[in-house]
């Protein structure tokens, strides 16, 4: 019987796939389930000028704070537990990404809609009157050619397709094609970014045949099919620090030291990259279990 | 020593806020926002529908930040901005700054292209405001939130909604601004911020010099009504027994 092809690959080959001046939205939302290992992948890579595009937690705040980012699409940067994002925080205030498109929080779903949809651009209530559309002059109003009961011709947002080169996703469990499962509260938007990506990369906490994605777990959550996927990657406590549940929780202590960090002075930034960033992502998880053995 | 708090008078004016609200999503940003509408739930509009603030919609109505009891639905964040078009929701916000005519910031202070100070970003502020009923929740009320015009229009005041045509307009419904010394609504006139009750032991006179606008006062200011008995016991014994609402607002 003939099987549909394999697309598990290593994180190093992810980022070769990626390259400067790309337009990467990554997956999950504020500080839950982000692909945090590829993110990390790009951090040690070379890769420069990223367009990045991301309802942001931390992820955003690492690229922010190493200077990958020449764009940044977002609309909140927020580590919920802790609300303001340090290095975000530090990059917009130092003026470090040359450019930023701050979208409402729904509008930004109706442009990854719309580059899902191979639209130029959705219609939404939202930005109309805010200072969205005032601080992105490239963010037309078009107006409905239908009346409304009033007899008026409502002006509605013409929210831009949120086109992506690359998506990076992670996920609970995925089989080798790309067929992959949330098992956690919500599924994000995990979805719309793979299907408005040129290409889509999926990293998961454990890699399963494809009987075992449903075996204990409903249809409904498979979120993502492999005609979406380009590779997979296995990368348990993948998202660590953000939420991975089931899996794990956010660690929130590891947040605070993070958060602690980035606050502080340049050697204490240096210090903590230095102990958790400067080697792969298994030095990186060894350097984590060490962490959680010392707060024990 | 008074019988009651200032948190306590709070959560009941944020309870006000939702009473009329009928079987609506109550969205609550914030520990004084989810304690004031929970206690709505618990007295003057059990229709409420609540969330655990991440994706279920609980049947019950469990004390602040305690697991659900049973679940009614599931609301995950792209079911939230379903339901915000679809128009059947209040949410109470929190501001980093509000101005005269109601408009919200929570973005950034100071230029938006190089900020003093960068703050979350604007969520869902312009889209909660051009669709669904949005109120606001100041816990420290003074001239550096209460500003003449905000730095960065994140929830859109009725003027500028006014401003943007129909679009913008026909579901702007700026409901009420609680702070921690009084009530306000945005009908002063030409659709500005007015005081509509000062709490107890708090003086217009206060209200006004802890505001960086004129604010709209019509006439004798009423003092916002004392928690009820029950509502006390709600709050103290059953919603919040560790007292966190004194935190946010110290007696």
């Amino acid at each position: 019987m003939s099987k549909p092809r394999e697309k598990v690959m290593t994180i190093d080959e992810v980022v070769a796939q990626l390259s400067d001046g790309m337009t990467i939205g990554i997956g999950g939302w504020g500080p839950r389930r982000k692909p945090m290992a590829l993110v990390r992948a790009i951090l040690r890579s070379d890769l420069k000028d990223l367009t990045i595009v991301s309802w942001g937690g931390a992820d955003v705040g690492l690229l922010a704070r190493a200077g990958k980012i020449r764009k940044l699409v977002y609309a909140f940067v927020s580590l919920d537990s802790i609300p303001l994002e340090p290095n975000f925080q530090r990059a917009r205030q130092n003026g470090t990404i040359p450019e930023v498109v701050e979208f409402d929080e729904g509008m930004f779903q109706t442009g990854l809609y719309a580059a899902a949809q191979r639209l130029p651009f959705l219609p939404t209530r939202a930005g109309l009157g805010s200072d969205v559309l005032v601080n992105n002059p490239q963010i037309l109003t078009v107006t409905s050619p239908y009346a409304d009961a009033d007899g008026a011709f409502e002006s509605l947002t013409a929210v831009p397709a949120l086109r992506l080169d690359v998506a990076l996703v992670h996920l609970n469990r995925a089989d080798g094609h790309g067929n992959a499962t949330y098992l956690g509260p919500d599924p994000y938007f995990d979805d719309l970014f793979v299907q408005a990506a040129g290409k889509a990369f999926l990293s998961c906490e454990q890699i399963v045949d494809t009987a075992g994605l449903t075996i204990d777990t409903p249809v409904q959550r498979l979120l993502i099919s492999r005609m979406m996927v380009d590779g997979v990657v296995e990368t348990p406590n993948g998202a660590h620090f953000t939420t991975c549940t089931p899996d794990y929780e956010r660690d929130e202590k590891f947040q605070k030291v993070y958060v602690a960090a980035a606050s502080g002075s340049d050697d204490e930034w240096a210090a903590f990259e230095a102990r958790f960033l400067s080697g792969d992502e298994a030095a990186y998880q060894a350097a984590v279990a060490a962490f959680n053995q010392e707060q024990a | 020593m008074s019988e009651f708090t200032r948190a306590e008078v709070c959560a009941a004016a944020i309870a006000d806020a939702f009473k009329d609200d009928g079987e609506i999503f109550a969205s609550p940003m914030g520990m004084l926002p989810m304690l004031g509408v929970r206690l709505a739930k618990l007295t003057s509009n059990p229709d409420l529908v609540i969330s655990d603030g991440e994706s279920l919609f609980l049947a019950g109505t469990p004390p602040l930040f305690a697991k659900a009891d049973v679940v009614e639905g599931w609301i995950p964040f792209r079911r939230v901005f379903d339901v915000v078009a679809y128009g059947k929701r209040h949410v109470m916000m929190g501001a980093t700054q509000v101005d005269r005519h109601g408009n919200q910031n929570i973005s950034a202070i100071g230029d938006f292209a190089r900020p003093t100070r960068q703050m979350l970003g604007s969520r869902g502020a312009p889209g909660n405001t051009v669709n669904n009923r949005t109120s606001y929740w100041v816990p420290k009320h003074g001239i550096r939130v209460f500003v003449e015009q905000v730095d960065v229009v994140s929830g859109v005041g009725p003027a500028r909604a006014k401003a943007a045509g129909p679009g913008a307009s026909k579901y702007n419904d700026i409901h009420r601004i609680v702070s921690n010394l009084g009530v306000f609504d945005v009908h002063g006139p030409g659709d500005t911020v007015r005081l509509l009750s000062v709490h107890p032991g708090v003086s217009v006179d206060e209200v006004v010099a802890a505001t960086g606008f004129a604010l709209a006062v019509d006439g004798e200011v009423p003092v916002t009504r004392e928690p009820t008995e029950t509502e006390l016991m709600i709050i103290r014994n059953v919603l919040d027994p560790k007292n966190l609402r004194d935190r946010e607002v110290p007696s």
